[in-house]
């Protein structure tokens, strides 16, 4: 069993105990645990079950790469499925739950799959269900997505209580990794005066150095971490944060640190993760090496472990995995697992060495212990169910024949390691597989390149391949200084540190145990332990014809995990070598990607979540329209009122009681949304000669003009009234969502084409509120507020002048939307409101009404005025729409007018605009299509036209539409037929004129 | 005759900084070539204040001049003088090539005071904050998380934020979010 020793675990402190639960049951630990080290400790170490076969699973490694250990964390709000046990700190309350099993860890009704395994091979799901083709969507699909699946996702309707935020970081150096490479990476770096930003992703510092022993400078290495940390802390050109992970390297220097600063002490007030947006000059990861597994028949039955991960929970928590270890290895690293447990008073019944010769110093010290090393060996299978009983040693050479059963309950196996080349590979750093060691290393020769061609990234330590503590103490202080020098600092003539280890003999690479293993027992050896990818999985795939890298992996899934292959990848990919009779190199590896482990969704979100999830853009006179019932529309990042809703009054009915008021009296509407764009100039009449359909440039001071704007192909892009405010300025009103993008428009082509020409433009629409004042007694209101002359004489139809309005300054224009008599008044923003205010008080005798977008649309339909986004949606010409008269003949060009000149813009039979009257005058469905005779190529009704808008207007009493029908104008009074949202119902419609009120325009001309 | 008010009515909120919408400031958007010493003189004549080199702040007590492009600079005068200075500014740049636009309402501002403001700052605009890297006498045009934004420093504890006047709401409570008193980063 495994279990807490009554002494030892450097980073535990037994004065504190913390409770816990797993699965409901109640568990007891220390501060400083891992949740997978404290489970253990209480002989907990079946901790999920596996992705496809629901095979029990216990805890392999003590880190990051853990496959294995995934657990749900939290309740309710805070809960977070696949989070790693390996790296979830302690902490008192923690709840977790395992996954991917039911109805429980113990008992899984799933873990059929594993006798089916036979059955289940790689590819199995795309050969089994190609056919028949329907019943992929209806009974596959639905079937392999309730029984695949991690973690439980959460509820959809809660929301994470926690909150995150980002900061920006620029540094010279970064290092990422804080072992000893690192520090002295660090610390070389700061010496040489450069700003060092040094991260490491666990709550302490030195990585394996204090677990796998040797000294530097004669210390232990401890000591040594303890004295190189407090420096740098005491460095002004230094910060060092622990928990916090780079997640990903990019161009331009860029990195993503991942500091989770709540997760081991959920009380603690502040945001939970910190996502670390970085820009570093010059960056060096010192990632450290994983411990790779060695495949062997029965390597996933839980008590199997990394051999370094058996001796991190002996030494860093006090914790065995078992009374009895047998140490699988091909390397000399492993046995200081047998050394740490024997020290520990465990016992270890041998050391099956896969090499003929065995190992060096380190074996030499472990049978001075008196433990049984046999060499030339290996494991054919391990027994157990949901854990280890015994191993069966067998000849490596051979195919696995049983030489002696040994009974042990854990098994600390080593296949070697391999340096973290992830963030290296990340943007783009090539390896070199490195013979001698069996492993990938980053070859130094193509570094990820900045704009400058030069390396922005370096790599220090055992991810550079530097294995021992002296060559990776070294190689820190190496690449730290050459760092600090690349990012333009002269580094300190120090001496690095000087370390001492154990010699290690070398290894010899494993990757199949024993070498020729049966088919059985290759369909036992574990790659990916957690979407269970087999040996024989990746032979097969071979066999099939997948050759590349790539397609294995997707088509075995190997590495495809939410631990992205850590342990499976180099294993994974010999295997496919092997099968294929190519060089490992040859075969190489897939492609690594951020994030190195998964970081929540809410660091990435940062602050944007509750009030500030997007912003929300307000008119001066929001506030106003919040509290008097507005029923809300969005408009880009605008809100706009629909309508507003009074007491008991649905939405349709305060739409029509809105127009009527507006109609029969006055009135108020909000426009302050409305782009102005100020452009002025000696070139800027011939500008806006270009930018508009119309002629622009002969409009007189004073006045205003309804203009048409197309992109360069032809297409209606925004429309608006032109007011021209002295001799060389005019102002420019664009749609609501068209401001920033208009002003865009201009400035690009001022830019780019026309960079000679004298204008300047200036988007000044949030300079004003402007207020619509509509309807009958528009003028009456306007004239009582008094302060300037707004008679027809002296302010005519499609004038503008400057004056005040009840005591603020006012430019008011005599345009109108809906038809009736109507002014749009502009005031400095800050007094919008009172503006406003002062309008509804001395309005309330004409029973002055405010209303929203969606009368202001009924009643620009009502007298056929289009709309941009309604009646064009980018394929729409002008002359679509009837609007000839606002192109403008007289000019040699404007944007857009050689694309209207193509066949296809003057093709006759291009649907025109027209109104459409339902016979029974009820409403067309938007969008709806008339139905033309027979049927397309792909079996459809042929259309003949469509609705843009449609709405019910309450001034006619009737539903009225405007459409796009083939021919429309040529066919008045015709009757057709548009199809409902059923596709099936008709309703009959008369082609009319799209002016449905007020044909003469005698109301707005008053 | 009405008082103009600020977009948000003077809000504050207390955190790792003193935050709080700054009183009403005029502002003068001008288009023409900054490098035309016709325009420097203008500018001059209007504020007080020397134009500044590229991303550089000229800025006493509320009145001053911000470069925002090669073309264009934002001038800050008193709110009550913006159509003073505009037609000053007029005057002086004569048949200059120009546009000068009051934008004084188009724009809330906000001051964040404390030794913080620089940590606040950096949660949401991508500038280097660093003593030495942004100093008083500089301007950034830049972004706060979503939406566009500008900021210079009075003095090192002392940083003003312009932004939009239709996403007043959205930076005060974003820059209140970033002042949440739990969050210190304590990088600077």
């Amino acid at each position: 069993m495994s279990t807490r020793l009554a002494t030892g675990g450097r980073l535990i402190d037994r004065s504190k105990a913390q409770a816990f639960t797993f699965n409901g049951k109640r568990f007891k630990g220390y501060a400083g645990d891992t949740l997978a080290s404290a489970l253990l400790g209480e002989d907990q170490m079946l901790m999920g079950r596996s992705f496809k076969y629901h095979r029990p699973r216990g805890v392999v490694a003590s880190g990051a790469e853990e496959p294995n250990a995934l657990v749900n964390l939290g309740k309710g709000t805070a809960h977070e499925p696949n989070a790693r046990a390996t790296t979830t700190e302690l902490f008192d309350g923690l709840a977790a739950t395992s996954q991917n099993h039911w109805p429980s860890l113990e008992f899984d009704v799933g873990a059929v799959n594993t006798h089916l395994s036979r059955f289940l091979p790689a590819g199995f799901y795309y050969k089994m269900f190609i056919h028949p083709r329907p019943l992929w969507k209806h009974v596959y699909e639905p079937f392999i997505r309730q029984s695949a699946g991690l973690g439980r996702a959460p509820d959809p309707e809660t929301r994470d209580p926690d909150t995150y935020e980002h900061f920006y970081a620029f540094v010279d150096v970064l290092v990422i990794g804080g072992g000893v490479a690192g520090l002295q990476a660090a610390k070389a770096a700061g010496d040489a005066g450069a700003k060092v930003l040094l991260i490491e992703q666990n709550a302490h510092w030195g990585g394996r150095a204090p677990v796998d022993g040797g000294s530097i400078d004669g210390q232990a290495p401890e000591a040594w971490i303890d004295e190189t940390l407090s420096a740098l802390q005491a460095m002004p050109n230094v910060t060092v944060r622990s928990r916090t992970m780079g997640a990903g390297v990019y161009d331009h220097g860029y990195v993503l640190g991942y500091e989770r600063l709540t997760d081991h002490a959920p009380q603690m007030d502040g945001p939970r993760h910190r996502l670390w947006r970085i820009r570093a000059a010059q960056i060096v990861t010192a990632t450290g090496a994983i411990e790779r597994p060695l495949s062997f028949a029965g390597n996933d039955i839980p008590g199997v472990m990394l051999a370094s991960a058996v001796r991190d929970y002996v030494v860093n928590y006090g914790v065995v995995p078992g009374d009895r270890t047998v140490v699988v290895t091909n390397n000399d690293d492993a046995y200081r697992t047998a050394l740490a447990l024997k020290a520990a008073g465990l016992a270890v019944p041998a050391i099956i060495d896969a090499r003929p010769n065995g190992g060096g110093a380190l074996m030499q010290a472990a049978r001075d212990q008196g433990i049984r090393v046999e060499v030339g060996r290996g494991i054919a299978k391990v027994k157990g169910g949901k854990r280890v009983s015994s191993v069966y040693m067998c000849d490596q050479a051979g195919s696995g024949a049983m030489l002696e059963e040994i009974p042990c309950d854990v098994v600390a196996m080593s296949g070697g390691w391999s340096p973290v080349v992830h963030l290296w590979s990340h943007c783009g750093g090539k390896l070199t597989w490195d013979d001698e060691q069996a492993f990938f290393r980053p070859d130094a020769d193509r570094a990820p390149t900045g704009a400058d061609g030069a390396a922005f990234v370096s790599v220090a330590g055992s991810a550079n391949g530097h294995m021992g503590l002296a060559q990776g103490i070294l190689d820190g202080d190496a690449v730290g200084k050459a760092a600090a020098k690349m990012a333009g600092f002269k580094p300190k003539r120090t001496k690095a540190p000087e370390a001492v280890s154990e010699d290690e003999a070398a290894l010899v690479p494993v990757w199949l145990m024993p070498q020729g293993a049966s088919r059985d027992l290759r369909a036992k050896a574990w790659l990916d332990y957690q979407n269970d990818v087999k040996v024989s999985d990746v032979q097969l795939a071979a066999r099939e014809g997948f050759e590349s890298v790539e397609h294995t992996k997707r088509y075995t899934t190997l590495g495809m995990a939410t631990d992205q292959g850590k342990l499976s990848n180099i294993n994974g990919l010999a295997t496919l070598s092997n099968a294929l009779n190519e060089a490992i190199p040859q075969v190489g590896t897939t492609t690594f990607r951020p994030p190195y482990t998964p970081i929540s969704m809410g660091a990435i979100g940062g602050e944007a979540r509750g009030d500030v999830f997007q912003p929300i853009r307000r008119t001066p006179i929001h506030e106003w329209h919040e509290t008097n019932g507005a029923h809300w529309e969005p408009v880009g990042h605008w809100r706009r009122p629909y309508c507003f809703q009074r007491a008991g009054e649905s939405v349709h009915d305060a739409v029509n009681r809105e127009i009527k008021a507006t109609r029969d009296s006055l009135g108020l509407l909000d426009a302050s949304t409305l782009g102005k764009i100020i452009v002025k100039g000696p070139d800027a009449g011939r500008f806006l000669d270009m930018m508009y359909t119309n002629m622009m440039s002969t409009l007189p001071i004073g006045k205003c003009r309804y203009g048409l704007m197309c992109t360069e192909n032809g297409f209606l892009t925004d429309d608006g009234v032109v007011a021209r405010l002295d001799e060389d300025t005019w102002l420019c009103h664009t749609t609501t969502g068209g401001a920033d993008r208009i002003h865009g428009h201009m400035e690009e082509w001022l830019q780019t084409e026309w960079w000679d020409w004298k204008v300047w433009t200036v988007n000044a629409t949030e300079q004003y509120a402007q207020i619509a004042v509509v309807g009958p007694n528009a003028r009456k209101l306007l004239e009582k507020l008094g302060g300037m002359d707004v008679s027809k004489e002296t302010l005519p139809f499609m004038q503008w002048a400057d004056g005040t309005l009840g005591g603020i300054q006012a430019r008011v224009f005599r345009i109108s939307f809906s038809g009736e008599l109507s002014y749009e008044i502009a005031v400095p923003a800050n007094q919008g409101r009172a503006f406003w205010d002062m309008l509804m008080e001395q309005g309330a005798e004409w029973n002055a009404t405010p209303y929203g977008t969606e009368a202001l649309h009924v009643m620009r339909a009502e007298k056929g005025f289009i709309m941009i986004g309604d009646e064009t949606d980018g394929t729409i010409i002008p002359q679509d729409l009837g609007l000839h008269w606002a192109l403008s003949k007289k000019k040699e060009d404007y944007l857009g007018k050689r694309a209207q000149q193509r066949s296809h813009m003057t093709d006759p039979n291009r649907w025109q605009l027209v109104g459409l009257e339902t016979l029974d005058g009820s409403v067309l469905p938007d969008g709806a299509y008339a139905a033309a005779d027979g049927t397309n190529d792909n079996g459809q009704r042929n259309t003949q036209g469509r609705v843009t808008s449609s709405y019910y207007s309450p001034t006619l009493d009737k539903g009225i539409a405007m459409g796009l029908v083939l021919n429309g104008p040529d066919r008045m009074g015709e009757v057709i037929s548009f199809i409902k949202e059923d596709g099936e119902t008709e309703m009959k419609a008369t082609i009319v004129s799209p002016v449905f009120y007020d044909p003469e325009g005698e109301k707005q001309n008053v | 005759m009405s008082e103009a008010v600020q977009p948000l009515g003077g809000s504050a909120f207390d955190g790792l900084v003193h935050l709080s919408e700054a009183p009403l400031q005029g502002m003068i958007t001008l288009r023409a070539d900054l490098s035309d010493a016709a325009v420097k003189k203008a500018i001059k004549a209007a504020t007080g204040q020397t134009m500044p080199d590229i991303r550089g702040a000229s800025v006493q007590e509320g009145q001053g001049v911000l470069w925002m492009s090669p073309d264009e600079a934002m001038l800050l005068v008193p709110y009550a003088e913006v159509d003073a200075a505009l037609a000053k500014l007029t005057k002086s740049l004569g048949k200059v090539h120009a546009l000068a636009v009051n934008v004084s309402d188009a724009r809330a501002m906000f001051s964040l005071r404390g030794p913080a403001a620089r940590e606040v700052i950096a949660k949401l605009a991508p500038v280097d904050m660093a003593p030495g890297a942004f100093e008083p006498g500089m301007v950034r045009r830049t972004r706060f998380a979503q939406v566009a934004g500008a900021f210079w420093m009075e003095d090192q504890e002392t940083i003003h934020v312009v932004c939009f006047r239709s996403v007043a709401r959205y930076m005060f409570d974003l820059l209140s979010v970033a002042s949440d008193p739990a969050s210190a980063v304590d990088f600077f």
